[in-house]
């Protein structure tokens, strides 16, 4: 066998344009399921072939590329997509959000709010929002179909009843448009009004599961709750301890074995640019550039 | 002073640098050839040809020498190499009537047209190690039939013959192609054993013994199996007629199950099918099993088991997705994590104010 | 609505397979606010009729036509399938002989009850919550009980669960199986006390397939009897009850009411 050579971002050119057929009637109708014929890729299934696919069908010789995991582009499985990207499609790639054109992301949406002409791209593990209500595929289809969405509020009944609040913190469902239930991928549900009338076109992959479905740019999108239980966002109670940012989506990081805890922003770049910037936190110290420049180890 | 972790890059290489060192091991001890693991690890690389769907020793014989043995990341190697190949088009059926069989055995019948062939098997081996195999002793060449082959007639023509066994037309137009097409449920028959053949091993054995133990009980009785090669062609329009293309190795399993005959149709045997790449009965025949559970709908019987669930079985039967998503688990989860952490703070603080609120008004009762 | 017209018009419904026959050639109107009791022994084809006049099940011939709320007469099989889930979930209930097919078994009774409301768009949880607690104490389930699951519940209370759930988003037909069946004499009976109440107060239309002629003695005008999957006898129950024409209705009523 001689040494394999690839196409452009890795896919053949007939597969991206089944993706990219995918793509537009997700785009045609907003927050449906698309079913499409997802490829083996060279990453287990469950680690973003979704995300991959969709990329490496939208992925032209001048985008610019960023991929982030966890918030994070130093991400073992953020750095090895994007590695992958690197060496099929040669392409440029950054850790800045506002420089990238495509955004390749698996549990968060960036801090920075994005711009018109950007695309997210989500890695989905299970893109049926009705899956642990209904097992049965031929029966969530069904529902979507007909708008049956009572269960879905069955469910958010019954975490109120229980616990007095709703309790979903992660995966939380929306309304996109009014029409279809959708699953946000699990992004915190912090992250859930940044979908709303974003700028940016948003796709969502899933591999394994074989669905795509996308959020073109000012898609009306709106979290299930009730009246008198309205959807809320979880609060930090402390500002970044290295970049002092309020309002965003902290990381919590265990410093010893007696309870030391810190809490970081969780989107790497934002904290970055912000130090940068000259925001300090109470725990960055004053030796902050020296040490954030040495990118191999981890120091307290 | 606190500094984020840094360093996913290096990390990374730095494990492939370890994997590609413990995968050589000692290197004292001489490195495998590929022939070697397709010539003795035949099984090996028949279940990776089969489940990783791609027909190709050596390929498989690399997988499995890139995997260190891991049979499952051979197989995912496999697959995700065939993704990159292009599609032609697809081979006529295969006929395995005209198989030239190495094994061919029916529990039906004492004797049949063809015979019985009991050719390479474990069966009746007593599984005692044999320490002889620590070297490498003389090997007698295993015994050849004079003059040609009996033609093995199958089982289905044997019963069909009769009428006493259902009949399976060739299904009209080009079959459905699990790689093409989006998969909805429900699934063709086609589709589902084109799954099921690619499906775990272990998966598929599981579940067809749950069969047999009556989780939808089909009285199954082996028809036959047969394994040895056939010739695959391909049609060329061109041409006007089909082509051989190559010889595969296929292990077919045809088993035989009870049915009483409904409404429509008069008591006859029903069928469940098998077809694997290479040598592996115990894939075949737990595949059979499985594709006659999944025939329950089709046959008016009632869904009552997992194995005639085709949701539950297709959608759970891929090795490579299964191990995918089982182990994506240990990818991070901070972000979804810390999410449920804050909840179980919150409630755990709910918790305790409303005990707290119950003992003061005890406390203030007493 | 006009109360002279028929709400559900079944008309020569006939339902076989193959050669054997699940019911043939039945035709029967149904008015608001009426209870029409169809009985016979098991195998009778009382079930298959229920489950053909409430789509259910197909029927092979004939036609069920059913007044909507805007007074129009529409055939219930040529309905679309969004169409006719709404009608299940907002105008029709139907009761299931098992409370098990016909709840959530797990999730609580406030729920249960809830799901109808939320499934037609209500969005205020305590709203909810109110209308859920009011059905559960019409149906003698008290309050306390709103947040347990209806595994925890004994099977009458189940029965009165599910009553609930179906009747919460007013519907004006309901379709009940052998809702009393399975259950304990004493239980049965104050069942059915709690079911004449509300039939009546809600002005409900009701179509009950019963074997025990003693509930539909209590709970219906009708009667439809049937045998071998035909209708033998129909009339006022009161009627047929104590006057049966047909030699098996005569069969029945001495066998079953005379103990």
């Amino acid at each position: 066998m001689t040494a394999a050579t690839y196409n452009f971002a890795y896919l053949d050119e007939q597969t991206k344009r089944m993706i990219r057929r995918a793509i537009l009637k997700g785009i045609a109708i907003p927050g449906y399921q698309v079913p499409f014929a997802s490829r083996e890729m060279p990453m287990p299934y469950g680690w973003g072939t979704g995300g991959v696919q969709v990329t490496a069908a939208i992925l032209g010789p001048d985008d610019v590329l960023k991929v982030i995991d966890q918030g994070a582009d130093d991400t073992t499985n953020a750095v090895s997509i994007r590695k992958f990207f690197q060496r099929v499609a040669g392409i440029e790639t950054t850790t800045n959000t506002a420089d990238a054109t495509i955004i390749q992301t698996r549990h968060r949406i960036p801090e920075t709010p994005l711009q018109e002409g950007q695309v997210l791209v989500y890695q989905v593990p299970i893109p049926e929002p009705l899956r642990f209500l209904e097992p049965r595929e031929t029966e969530t289809r069904k529902m979507h179909a007909l708008e049956e969405y009572g269960l879905m509020h069955v469910k958010l009944y019954e975490d109120i009843a229980r616990n007095g609040h709703i309790a979903t913190t992660y995966a939380y469902p929306v309304k996109v448009e009014g029409r279809y239930v959708m699953d946000p991928s699990p992004t915190p549900k912090f992250d859930n009004p940044k979908m709303h009338m974003s700028e940016a076109l948003q796709l969502f992959g899933a591999g394994r599961e074989k669905r795509i479905y996308a959020l073109p740019p000012h898609t009306d999108v709106v979290s299930l709750d009730f009246e008198d239980h309205p959807f809320e966002v979880q609060r930090f109670d402390r500002p970044c301890a290295l970049c002092g940012a309020e309002q965003v989506y902290l990381d919590e990081v265990v410093l010893d074995d007696r309870g030391g805890r810190m809490f970081v922003c969780s989107d790497s770049d934002h904290c970055e640019t912000r130090q940068a910037e000259g925001f300090r936190g109470e725990l960055a110290g004053e030796k902050l550039d020296a040490s954030t420049s040495d990118r191999t180890e981890e120091v307290i | 002073m606190y500094v984020a972790v840094k360093g996913g890059e290096a990390a990374i290489d730095n494990a492939h640098r370890l994997l590609a060192d413990r995968r050589r091991g000692d290197r004292s001890v001489p490195t495998l050839g590929l022939d070697q693991i397709a010539e003795q690890f035949a099984l090996s690389v028949d279940r990776v040809m089969s489940e990783g769907s791609l027909y190709d020793r050596r390929l498989a014989a690399l997988a499995i020498k890139q995997a260190r043995g891991d049979l499952i990341e051979a197989i995912f190697l496999v697959r995700a190499y065939r993704t990159t190949l292009p599609r032609f088009g697809h081979s006529e059926p295969v006929d395995t009537g005209a198989m030239q069989v190495e094994r061919r055995i029916s529990a039906c019948f004492k004797d049949l047209p063809g015979g019985q062939l009991l050719g390479p098997t474990f069966d009746y081996t007593h599984r005692l190690l044999d320490d002889e195999l620590d070297g490498d002793p003389a090997v007698e060449p295993g015994a050849l039939r004079d003059g040609a082959a009996e033609p093995a007639t199958q089982i289905a023509d044997i019963l069909g013959g009769e009428g006493l066994i259902e009949e399976d037309p060739l299904a009209p137009g080009e079959p459905g192609d699990i790689n093409q097409t989006p998969m909805e449920f429900p699934l063709s028959r086609a589709m589902r054993l084109q799954s099921l053949s690619r499906g775990d091993e272990g998966f598929l054995l599981a579940l067809g013994y749950s069969t047999q133990r009556g989780y939808a009980r089909s009285h199954p009785f082996v028809g036959e199996i047969r394994i040895g090669e056939v010739e695959v062609e391909v049609f060329v329009p061109e041409l006007g007629f089909a082509v051989p293309v190559g010889r595969v190795q296929l292990t077919e399993c045809q088993m035989v199950n009870q049915f009483k005959g409904s409404a429509k149709t008069p008591p006859q045997f029903t069928r469940g099918y098998g077809l694997v790449f290479g040598q592996s009965e115990r894939k075949a025949m737990a595949m059979s099993l499985c594709d006659r559970a999944l025939r329950a709908e089709e046959l008016g019987e009632d869904i009552v088991a997992p194995p005639q669930d085709q949701e539950f079985v297709i959608s759970h039967c891929d090795n490579v997705q299964a191990t995918g998503f089982v182990e994506h688990l240990k990818l991070p989860h901070y972000v979804d994590f810390q999410a449920e952490l804050g909840l179980v703070r919150t409630m755990r603080a709910e918790y305790e104010a409303t005990r707290n609120e119950d003992v003061e008004i005890r406390e203030a009762a007493e | 609505m006009d109360r002279d017209l028929p709400l559900l018009s079944v008309r020569s419904v006939t339902k076989s397979y193959g050669a054997r026959i699940g019911c043939a050639d039945v035709s029967f109107d149904v008015w608001p606010g009426e209870v029409v009791a169809i009985v016979g022994e098991s195998g009778s084809g009382k079930t298959t009729l229920l489950n053909c006049i409430s789509t259910r099940l197909e029927p092979t011939a004939g036609t069920v036509s059913y007044r909507m709320r805007d007074g129009e007469m529409r055939d219930l099989y040529r309905l679309g399938e969004a169409e006719r889930r709404f009608l299940l979930r907002t105008d029709w209930g139907f009761v299931h002989q098992n409370p098990a097919d016909g709840l959530r078994m797990t999730v609580s009774a406030g729920a249960n009850v809830g799901e109808r409301l939320m499934a037609v768009g209500q969005r205020h949880y305590g709203n909810i919550r109110a209308t859920a607690t009011d059905w559960l104490g019409r149906v003698e389930i008290g309050a306390d009980r709103i947040d347990d699951q209806p595994r925890s519940f004994s099977g009458g209370m189940r029965q009165r669960l599910q009553i609930a759930r179906n009747l919460v988003t007013a519907p004006r037909l309901v379709f009940m199986d052998e809702p009393t069946g399975g259950l304990d004499v004493s239980v049965q009976a104050r069942l059915l006390d709690l079911l004449r109440g509300l039939v009546h107060d809600l002005g409900l239309a009701v179509i009950i397939v019963t074997h025990d002629l003693a509930v539909a003695r209590l709970l219906s005008h009708r009667m439809i009897v049937m045998k071998d999957g035909r209708v033998v006898e129909h009339g006022l129950t009161d009627r047929l009850l104590d006057d049966p024409q047909a030699p098996y209705t005569q069969l029945l009523v001495s066998s079953i009411l005379q103990v």
